[in-house]
């Protein structure tokens, strides 16, 4: 892929003494969305805890020409954003406090810089927070929160985003919120790659697809040529039914109870 | 089961409007406590088996440092001077110390339970000062109480790391088990060998006591307050970036480990000072940073301050009422610290319960 923001060459995590993720070559889009899809234990959460530095990886990660693994802390902060799963906090926060913290890598120890509430007004502006700014966190729904950490992840003014399952536990309006909220920083040109479970959801807002399974890249592309019912079958073990969307022609994936014959496709 | 007609409750979004307090009255409210800090050890000097006015305290002040011509006493003037304000600023300075403590423990573990005395400081720390009592050797007291902290610290990190690792929960277990086999011990010892007098100074000891303050107490809490306290509250705002948890933390640039060591190793000096002056009063480190949060907020740069001068106030008055409450006989402030704490803690948890 010439337009390849990230890139991955042989990528192994190993934790515990398990290897989690081993010759992994990742290659995703500029200013794209790109959904990460794989079943339970494929190593989706590894892959981008390698890529983000949080757990220690061997292999190359390059983003946009810099080595991601060869970044200090504080300067990969500030180019790469992670979102990871239902993350909550045991301290009462208000959601402000909660977007804040996305600055910390544009910060010095003890001081504060000049720039930091335009970002934040941005950030919170873009996520729609701005309303409940002064509510706190552990009061916040589901979807609420999820738009919260989108927020503080923006704050970071990131130019990849990273995320978990952002769309987990999530209603089908704020998942659409949510997606609405990445579509546009891909349009501003971040590179986004996030984890999804939802094949359909991956399939009709994704630009690319990539596909793990037991810890290596099975298939990566568009998503309506990888998103086939023998894919799913391959990855996933179960039959679905693969139609197509009669308004965006994007794929719908049905899946068949067990037992009901394979279908054809 | 409802009336028939009875209309179902709006679908969409419950607007929660509870709006925070905190935002921009951090300067208010430190203001508010630093007078009210002031204030406290004026008044607090003046109440007690001599009946002193705010104006003599002053005057006794003033005259020391060399602002006015001495006017009181010698006597009245040794009272104000060297037994009651010594005890009143060791005071202020254990109580800034233990909330500080506490507020930062708490966040480091992500655990609001978390005090200064979570690792087995306290019960080492009472370890090492029995064991002096006993052997009837009480000026190195502060000494071997802070090497008794150190040692429970040091016995609580290799514990943790022997169970496979250091981390926040088995860190606090390996704590528990030290704290109880140092508290068991402090029992055998007090058990086998302890009479008359040193009964009295052993409790004294196990439940807080500032009995013992004077100006090396002064300079020993004031010194770790300063050396420690001072770059603790400044550098605590990166205490932030742990809300959402370790990872998040990482994410967001700060380097997690090294951190943690930082403030743990700072907490446990700052811990083993305060506790070598006082024995280990409870309550202050554990519930003021709650207390504080529901003014302020959770952010360190604003609560680790204001923890510090209203844990002061609060271990100033405490002592206040230790020693004058049942004059001629004092009560050991733990006493206190646990009577005025414990309901406080019900109270905020009470309110928290309409959150979590």
């Amino acid at each position: 892929m010439s337009d390849a923001a990230l890139t991955a060459r042989d990528l192994r995590v190993e934790l515990g003494g398990r290897v989690i993720l081993s010759g992994v070559d990742l290659d995703v889009p500029a200013g794209a969305i790109t959904a990460l899809i794989g079943p339970n234990g494929a190593g989706k959460t590894t892959l981008i805890r390698g890529i983000s530095g949080l757990v220690p990886a061997s292999g190359s990660v390059a983003f946009e020409g810099s080595d991601l693994l060869a970044l200090g802390r504080r300067e990969r902060a500030r180019t790469v954003a992670v979102v990871e799963q239902e993350l909550t906090s045991e301290l009462p926060l208000s959601v402000r406090d909660a977007v804040e913290l996305g600055r910390t890598p544009h910060r010095g120890m003890f001081g504060s810089t000049t720039d930091d509430s335009a970002v934040i007004e941005a950030a919170l502006a873009a996520t729609d927070t701005a309303e409940f700014v002064d509510r706190r966190f552990e009061t916040l729904s589901g979807g609420e929160r999820q738009r919260v950490h989108l927020a503080r992840a923006l704050a970071q003014q990131p130019r990849l985003l990273l995320l978990d399952e952002p769309t987990n536990h999530l209603d089908v309006r704020a998942q659409l919120s949510a997606f609405a909220v990445l579509r546009r920083l891909a349009d501003d040109g971040v590179t986004v790659l996030a984890a999804l479970h939802d094949l359909t959801l991956a399939a009709s807002l994704a630009d690319h697809v990539v596909v793990l399974a037991a810890g290596r890249i099975v298939d990566a592309g568009d998503p309506e040529r990888v998103l086939t019912a023998g894919l799913i079958r391959e990855v996933y073990g179960v039959e679905a039914v693969v139609l197509t969307h009669p308004q965006t022609g994007k794929p719908v994936i049905a899946f068949a109870p067990p037992g009901l014959a394979p279908s054809a496709s | 089961m409802p009336a028939a007609g009875a209309r179902p409750t709006s679908a969409g979004p419950k607007p929660h409007v509870r709006r925070a307090p905190w935002h921009r009255s951090v300067w208010f409210w430190s203001a508010v406590a630093g007078v009210a800090l002031v204030v406290s050890i004026v008044v607090s000097v003046g109440m007690g088996a001599a009946d002193i006015r705010p104006a003599e305290v002053l005057a006794s002040i003033t005259a020391h440092l060399g602002l006015a011509e001495p006017q009181l006493t010698p006597i009245r003037d040794g009272i104000i001077w060297d037994l009651r304000l010594t005890r009143v600023l060791t005071a202020a300075a254990v109580g800034a110390g233990l909330a500080l403590c506490g507020a930062v423990m708490q966040a480091l573990t992500r655990n609001p339970l978390a005090d200064p005395y979570l690792l087995g400081l306290s019960s080492g720390a009472s370890l090492g000062a029995v064991a002096v009592i006993v052997l009837g050797a009480s000026l190195v007291l502060p000494v071997t109480a802070f090497i008794g902290a150190l040692v429970a610290l040091a016995a609580t990190l290799a514990l943790a790391s022997a169970a496979g690792g250091v981390t926040p929960t088995r860190t606090v277990l390996a704590g528990v088990a030290v704290s109880a086999l140092a508290a068991a011990l402090t029992s055998f010892v007090i058990f086998w060998s302890a009479k008359g007098d040193s009964y009295r100074e052993i409790l004294s000891w196990l439940l807080g006591s500032l009995g013992g303050a004077n100006w090396s107490t002064v300079a020993i809490s004031g010194v770790a307050l300063v050396v420690i306290g001072v770059p603790l509250v400044a550098g605590g705002r990166v205490l932030d970036a742990f809300a959402f948890g370790d990872s998040a933390a990482s994410a967001l640039g700060v380097n997690v480990a090294g951190v943690r060591w930082g403030l743990l190793g700072a907490t446990a000096l700052l811990t083993g000072a305060m506790v070598s002056v006082s024995g280990s009063i409870g309550f202050i480190g554990l519930v003021l940073p709650h207390a504080v949060r529901l003014l302020v907020g959770s952010r360190h740069r604003a609560l680790l301050p204001l923890a510090a001068l209203v844990g002061a106030i609060v271990l100033v008055w405490a002592d206040t009422i230790a020693r004058t409450a049942f004059e001629p006989r004092e009560l050991p402030v733990g006493i206190v610290t646990a009577i005025i704490g414990a309901p406080v803690f019900a109270l905020i948890l009470a309110r928290k319960r309409g959150v979590s």
